[in-house]
């Protein structure tokens, strides 16, 4: 349904170029929730962007690539015709719902707003519509919260009208940028469950961006792991999480305080900073901060290559001498625990 | 045991609203309702909450940003709001703290070096400063090229470490870490509480360790409270409390984190908790949680449970109808 292909985004700053998206490819099939995680500044935001496009041109130029949605190439339409399609066809949650609603509105009138821009309908229609929208959002009272203003309404609530209006057209993708990163657990969860809820009831393909590697574990089926505006693994959820085969991702997994975790182990410390965009290491973007980098790595920049049937990882180690490498490392965190004793 | 280092006892924190021409004050934010805790030399505490439950509001009333409304703070045994301005001043080189923001909370016009050297500054430590300042450095992991860089050069998780130097600057016997790592990036996040623990080894500090995060909690704190509209609903080490959390709230916390193992999240049963927080000027009579608890009954609207010592020693629950035993039930299932 949806096909990115060898997407570049580029960000023209007074520093020099920066490449927030450089080359990332990939295919949304209806119905399937797709998970995007990276650090910040790994360029995930921009992706979803681009996909609305929304990024500001100037500065954001596409140099390359071909993002495909039912066979039409976004990057080529006229505003007009992107106006039909966003909204409509993709429709997209923010992570700050206290600044993606307009504070002088009542909430009614935006989700209103949102029909009527797609749909030719009597206003009463529209109102309708709009109550059984807040119906399906879990929201009590919706006749009566139509005609409160966003202040009214606390983080959660917010987030839950975001994702009604996204709703309003019923659309075939659904991005959801961060959508619980400004909420607290409990509220994350109510938030989490609400999407698979709709989910089901419209059948809709979700793209979920997080930084949080639990949150996409709970929602993604496929899952795309970028490190410095690459796609840097992909695949299944199983694949990402159980044979994890980039070191990067195996890092940050490693990494994360566990709350199920017995022993309070030492975190692994993925040394340094993620890297500049404006000027890439060169090679593999990781390699400066990779425990496992050969002087190869300094060199050559590893392609996305298949792993098995739908697992794909960039890196130039095969599978055989990442388990070596990482056996070793253990081998070695083990002896450095036994001389600390 | 450990000899304690600071006790609160029924701390309370109300913030009054004024409202009208008159500003008359017509109602309060109970932001902090009755804690009680004791921290051991050596320990750490972590302390979690979701937003708006007074656990940032705790952390600068011991520190002496706010004086509370009623209760007792003592460090080493001494009541500090008896202090006058000169033991104050004392106090404030043995408790030191580290704020969330790194962006907010350094000057952005001062020199990393200076920054960490104000606290010497102040309490005329100014022999040998600059190396002083170095060791500091070295200390967090800073280079000594970084001297003279201002704030915005850093990234983040560094700025991060000289809010730590800063704190480490008077050796003092109590940091206050609010919300640390909440605002760095996951790879980040690991360099800095790495830093923290090995500080804390190497220097025997006690850390009280604010966060609402509940895994880096897990992983940071030797005993953890759990703080829901100002009142503390349990608090207990935190393996006791991680493997038999006996509160309904503390449960329902731990069941919404979504952990990065699919299939475990697929398959386990969450407990979503209905509703928001409801508002700290206004909390709920009887037990604050009822409102959104699973298992509240009649009793729980009417009267107010205190925070009990159960079976367990040292595990300590605020609740009527606590979980008795969690293992037994997941026998069951």
């Amino acid at each position: 349904m949806l096909e990115v292909k060898n997407l570049k985004a580029h960000i023209d700053t007074p520093d020099g170029v920066v490449k927030a998206v450089d080359g990332v490819s990939f295919i949304i099939k209806p119905g399937e929730t797709v998970g995007i995680v990276g650090e910040s500044g790994s360029g995930k935001s921009v992706l979803a962007h681009s996909i609305m496009q929304l990024n500001p041109k100037p500065p954001t130029f596409y140099p390359q690539g071909e993002i495909l949605f039912e066979g039409r190439n976004l990057l080529q339409l006229q505003e007009k015709e992107l106006r039909k399609i966003r909204g409509n066809d993709i429709a997209m949650i923010f992570q700050d719902p206290m600044s993606s609603l307009n504070p002088v509105f009542k909430v009614g009138e935006q989700l209103m707003e949102a029909i009527l821009t797609h749909h030719h309908m009597p206003k009463s229609k529209a109102k309708q519509r709009a109550i059984e929208l807040l119906k399906d959002v879990g929201i009590p009272d919706p006749e009566k919260r139509m005609n409160a203003y966003p202040h009214q309404f606390s983080g959660g609530m917010r987030q839950r009208v975001l994702i009604a209006i996204a709703l309003a057209c019923n659309p075939k993708i659904l991005i959801a940028d961060e959508p619980t990163t400004a909420l607290d657990v409990t509220i994350q969860a109510q938030i989490l469950e609400l999407m698979k809820n709709i989910q089901e009831k419209y059948g809709m393909a979700i793209i979920i961006i997080s930084h949080d590697l639990g949150v996409i574990a709970q929602m993604a089926e496929k899952v795309l792991v970028m490190y410095s505006g690459r796609i840097v693994e992909k695949g299944n959820v199983e694949d990402i999480f159980f044979h994890t085969s980039m070191p990067y991702t195996w890092s940050l997994l490693r990494s994360l305080p566990r709350i199920d975790s017995e022993s309070r182990e030492r975190l692994l410390n993925i040394e340094g900073q993620p890297p500049n965009l404006i000027h890439p290491p060169s090679g593999c973007n990781f390699h400066p901060r990779c425990p496992f980098a050969t002087e190869q790595c300094k060199l050559i920049d590893p392609e996305l290559t298949k792993r098995s049937s739908n697992h794909f990882v960039a890196c130039l180690l095969s599978e055989v001498e990442f388990k070596e490498a990482k056996r070793l490392m253990e081998n070695v965190e083990q002896e450095g625990d036994l001389k600390h004793v | 045991m450990s000899e304690p280092l600071l006790e609160i006892r029924d701390l309370k924190m109300h913030f009054p609203i004024k409202q009208g021409v008159f500003q008359r004050t017509t109602n309060y934010v109970k932001a902090v309702n009755g804690v009680n805790f004791t921290l051991n030399k050596g320990e750490t505490l972590g302390i979690v909450g979701e937003s708006g439950c007074g656990k940032s509001t705790l952390a600068r009333t011991i520190v002496g940003l706010l004086k509370p409304t009623s209760g007792d703070i003592l460090f080493e045994g001494e009541s500090i709001l008896q202090y006058n301005s000169k033991e104050l001043h004392q106090l404030r080189r043995d408790v030191q703290m580290v704020y969330q923001d790194p962006y907010t909370s350094l000057n952005p016009r001062m020199r990393a070096g200076d920054i960490i050297a104000a606290p010497l500054k102040a309490y005329n430590q100014s022999n040998n400063l600059r190396k002083r300042v170095l060791e500091l450095m070295e200390l967090v992991g800073l280079k000594a090229d970084d001297y003279k860089k201002l704030p915005h050069q850093f990234s983040g998780g560094q700025r991060q470490r000289i809010g730590i130097a800063r704190a480490l600057a008077l050796n003092p016997k109590l940091i206050i870490l609010d919300e640390p790592v909440s605002a760095l990036d996951v790879s980040v996040q690991a360099q800095v509480i790495n830093l923290l623990e090995d500080l804390q080894e190497e220097l025997g500090l006690t850390y009280l360790f604010i966060a609402h995060d509940l895994s880096v909690i897990r992983h940071i704190s030797d005993r953890v409270g759990v703080m829901y509209l100002g009142k503390m609903m349990e608090m207990s080490d935190s393996e006791s409390l991680y493997k038999n959390a006996r509160h309904p709230y503390t449960n329902a916390l731990l069941s919404a984190i979504p952990l990065p193992y699919p299939m475990k999240e697929k398959k386990r049963e969450r407990i979503v908790l209905k509703g928001e927080l409801p508002s700290p000027s206004n909390p709920p009579s009887g037990c604050v949680f009822h409102t959104r608890c699973p298992f509240a009954t009649e009793f729980c609207k009417g009267n107010v449970p205190t925070l009990d010592e159960g079976n367990d020693a040292g595990h300590f629950v605020s609740c009527f109808y606590p979980i008795e035993n969690k293992q037994e039930e997941f026998a069951r299932q």
